[in-house]
């Protein structure tokens, strides 16, 4: 039985994104070794930190058979609105940053979730639509002007860090204590998802909306709470981010979800709902960052980044892909 | 006595005015499997619903073990121990079969939490009362239709099923799988479980029915024990009218429509000779995976044939692609008319000249008068029932929409029509209906190839036939030097040898 369940493991979609992670991080520590040291860990860590909380949420909704891609916009109009009210009204304190932040995410998510769930529109055209209005609305309303001059207080949390290290060159690496909500997050929705029925609701939905409705669950509510949720989710990653780089800007995470969803769909997440795992998301976004971050390590230029990326997504989704299509038209039981 | 579990009293059911239940009764009592029957539209789903709680009737009494219940909601339905099942299962592909089976439960006891474990042990327990041999851990996407149908029966059974209803279980289940289904039933009616089914296959129900309900234009037509029925009442029942299954006794001529020699396609079916003369009907059939939907995807160039010849009215015709299938005057009725035979939400007319399209181009635009009048035409000349030629075409019954199926190859002017499972989930009254149209077309000059399991329909209907096994034709068999017994065993004993 275990011998089994080992056979089944080593040919999910979890493990071949692992696989594919150990094979580059090979190539690149053979060819540059000062990849095997632990300040690889802090610089990946704080470039998957934003991505992840991004990632997190569209798995959830990606499953529910769904997607969103206004995420980035809504990030950028709540994080930005609100630190153009901290800065006018001298409101220093990061729990208002985040909680009047994340409201307005909510609002937005409350758009979401009335086209989609209650008017039933394809969830792609109604966040698209969303993207628009909250990035239109940030340039019309807000204006284009970047801040940099955030407050003390909150900026003193981009300087608060977890442990530091200095390695023998003397440069000194440290982990940002910010990087415990992608942590906190992903648990969370780990246990969500896997323990309680409510979860267990999101991969039904995913799987065939209306044997969900027929089973019992209230569809609307499970899919409205998503979306709101990944409403005030973008809200907390756009903060974080205003947090992180010290600065804020009304564009800078535009386009964000593209890569965002290609990481969750490279971590085993089928684009057409109903699977997917926390595990294999963070791998899909590990897999990503090492692409973007390390690949310059080994002498491939920075123009050739994309180029990558973009051969990963063809292959990793092209795997998923046959192997439903082979799963479909395989034998049955 | 047999204990009563649930007695409707004149239910009556409007929606918007139309009347779909003029006051039906219904009794179900305990240790017993009943049939509702009834043509397409006569009201059986609508009762069902009732039944489920899914719809109120607008007048009427519902009682469960003889006490009244009054604004019964879906809830309380399943409170009482009813179950539906309905035709597409209702089981989420995505997830374990434990998940499936445990679910509803889950949420009916409204447990936030998931226990895995518990799960996994309640799906071996209901999986062994249906005596389903099934790994709980396997994602249902890799079931079988069959075996996803175990898993829907398992949780409902879970949820202490006192009432099993079924619609139309069997629709897309083979032979076999339909007498492993009954012997499930059987097993459940012996522990007191009641069951219902909803079904119009009249075989079908003569195999597994204790009693049965007659529904016609939401009115009860007939009841009783199964007993009480022949044939000729059960059929003239349903449909009203007296239908009286004649064999096909074909005027042939020397005329060869089409003939076939040595085909052949690499790893389906090999060495399939036949000709077809004017008035012939030939049928096929088999097993599924023995060939005989192959055959008609490499005549219509779906897949084409790798070897052999095909020839039509004389000439030699090499078919590769659909479109010189087209070309050459065959036309396929599909399997499955709701993916491959029909735009389902477009309009009767569009449909019925979607074949021939390019004969209503005048002027680089299509004529739609034309196209009206010509469907108008054909909704006449192949009775279907149909309000407009307007109407979406997936608003038609099952019966009426194969009509228009078969309207738009005949709108082709086809020499040779290939018509794979025509009847299926086809009312009795639209079966016959279909039939004569066929034997109507084989007596004008097109060449029928009914592509088939039925074996009702292909003694009545053909005059010759193969049976395909294995890839391996039988050879062309005259209908005439068999009786339906014989047939039946032949067939039987070419696929015996299967698995």
């Amino acid at each position: 039985m275990n011998k089994i369940k080992f056979k089944n493991f080593a040919t999910t979609n979890e493990a071949i994104v692992a696989y594919t992670i150990v094979v580059l991080c090979l190539l690149i520590g053979f060819a540059n070794p000062a990849f095997f040291s632990f300040s690889t860990v802090i610089t990946l860590s704080r470039a998957m930190l934003i991505t992840l909380i991004f990632a997190a949420l569209e798995m959830v909704i990606i499953i529910s058979g769904g997607i969103d891609v206004s995420f980035p916009a809504i990030a950028c109009i709540s994080a930005y609105s609100t630190i153009k009210l901290i800065l006018k009204f001298d409101i220093d304190s990061i729990a208002f940053f985040y909680i009047f932040a994340s409201a307005i995410g909510l609002c937005f998510g409350a758009i979401n979730a009335y086209l989609i769930a209650k008017r039933n529109i394809s969830p792609l055209i109604a966040t698209l639509g969303v993207s628009s209005i909250a990035n239109g609305a940030t340039l019309a309303f807000l204006g284009t002007k970047e801040f940099s001059n955030i407050p003390d207080h909150i900026d003193s949390l981009s300087r608060s860090y977890l442990f530091s290290f200095t390695n023998s060159a003397g440069i000194k690496y440290q982990m940002t204590t910010l990087i415990l909500i992608p942590i906190v997050l992903l648990i969370v929705f780990f246990i969500v998802l896997k323990f309680t029925t409510f979860g267990r609701g999101i991969y039904a939905i995913g799987g065939d909306e209306n044997a969900a409705r027929i089973a019992g669950f209230n569809v609307v509510r499970i899919k409205s709470f998503l979306y709101m949720f990944s409403g005030v989710l973008a809200a907390i990653g756009g903060v974080t981010y205003t947090i992180l780089m010290r600065q804020s800007s009304p564009q800078n995470l535009m386009g964000a979800e593209m890569m965002v969803i290609a990481a969750v769909v490279v971590g085993g997440t089928r684009i057409t709902g109903g699977h997917g795992t926390v595990l294999g998301t963070v791998l899909g976004v590990l897999l990503i960052a090492i692409v973007q971050n390390n690949l310059v390590m080994v002498g491939i230029p920075t123009s050739y980044q994309t180029f990558v990326v973009g051969l990963i997504i063809v292959m990793g989704t092209g795997i998923t892909s046959i192997r439903s299509k082979h799963i479909a038209n395989s034998a049955k039981i | 006595m047999a204990e009563e579990l649930i007695r409707l009293e004149k239910i009556k059911k409007y929606f918007n005015g139309v009347k779909a239940l003029k006051g039906v009764d219904l009794t179900i009592n305990k240790g017993e499997i009943h049939c509702l029957a009834g043509e397409n539209g006569c009201g059986k789903s609508t009762l069902i619903k009732v039944i489920s709680g899914a719809h109120e009737p607008t007048d009427g009494k519902i009682y469960f073990c003889n006490k009244e219940k009054t604004h019964l909601s879906p809830i309380d339905s399943i409170h009482m121990g009813v179950q539906v099942i309905y035709q597409d299962f209702a089981v989420f592909p995505n997830l374990s079969v434990a998940e499936n089976i445990a679910m509803n439960k889950n949420l009916v006891e409204n447990n936030k939490k998931m226990n895995w474990k518990k799960a996994r042990e309640l799906s071996i327990k209901a999986l062994d009362m249906v005596g389903a041999k099934i790994d709980p851990d396997i994602l249902v996407e890799r079931l079988s239709i069959s075996n996803k149908q175990m898993v829907a029966i398992s949780r409902a059974l879970i949820n202490d099923a006192k009432v099993l209803i079924l619609d139309e279980p069997t629709t897309a289940l083979t032979a076999r799988e339909v007498n492993l289904l009954n012997e499930t039933l059987r097993k459940l009616k012996e522990k007191g479980m009641a069951i219902v089914i909803v079904n119009h296959k009249l075989d079908e129900i003569y195999d597994i029915a204790d009693r049965l309900t007659i529904l016609r234009n939401g009115q009860n037509v007939a009841t009783g024990l199964i007993e009480e029925f022949d044939r000729k009442r059960f059929v003239n029942c349903m449909t009203g009218r007296e239908i009286v299954d004649e064999i096909y006794q074909p005027v042939t001529s020397d005329q060869e429509i089409c003939k076939v020699s040595n085909l052949g396609l690499t790893g389906y079916f090999q060495n399939v000779d036949f000709s077809l003369y004017k008035g012939d009907v030939l049928g096929i059939t088999g097993l599924l995976g023995s060939g005989r939907g192959e055959i008609g995807d490499a005549l219509f160039g779906i897949n084409p044939a790798t070897e052999g010849t095909i020839s039509i009215n004389g000439e030699d015709r090499k078919i590769n692609s659909i479109s010189d299938a087209v070309k050459y005057g065959i036309g396929y009725v599909p399997e499955d008319r709701l993916t491959q035979g029909l735009f389902l939400t477009r309009s009767i007319s569009d449909n019925t000249v979607a074949a021939s399209l390019s004969e209503y181009m005048e002027n680089g635009k299509l004529n739609r008068n034309k196209i009206d009048r010509v469907t108008a035409k054909w909704i006449e000349d192949i009775g279907c029932v149909a309000a407009s030629t307007e109407i979406p075409i997936k608003t038609l019954s099952g019966g009426n929409a194969q009509k228009m199926v078969i309207a738009k190859w005949l709108n082709t002017h086809p020499k040779l029509l290939i018509l794979n499972g025509p009847t299926v989930g086809v009312d009795i009254g639209s079966k016959f209906d279909i039939h004569k149209i066929l034997h109507e077309l084989a007596a004008t000059g097109v060449g029928v190839i009914i592509i088939t399991d039925d074996l009702s329909e292909l003694y009545y209907n053909c005059n010759k036939l193969i049976i395909m096994s294995n890839g391996e034709s039988s050879g062309v068999l005259q209908m005439k030097d068999y009786t339906e017994s014989e047939i039946s065993e032949m067939i039987k004993n070419a696929t015996k040898d299967l698995k």
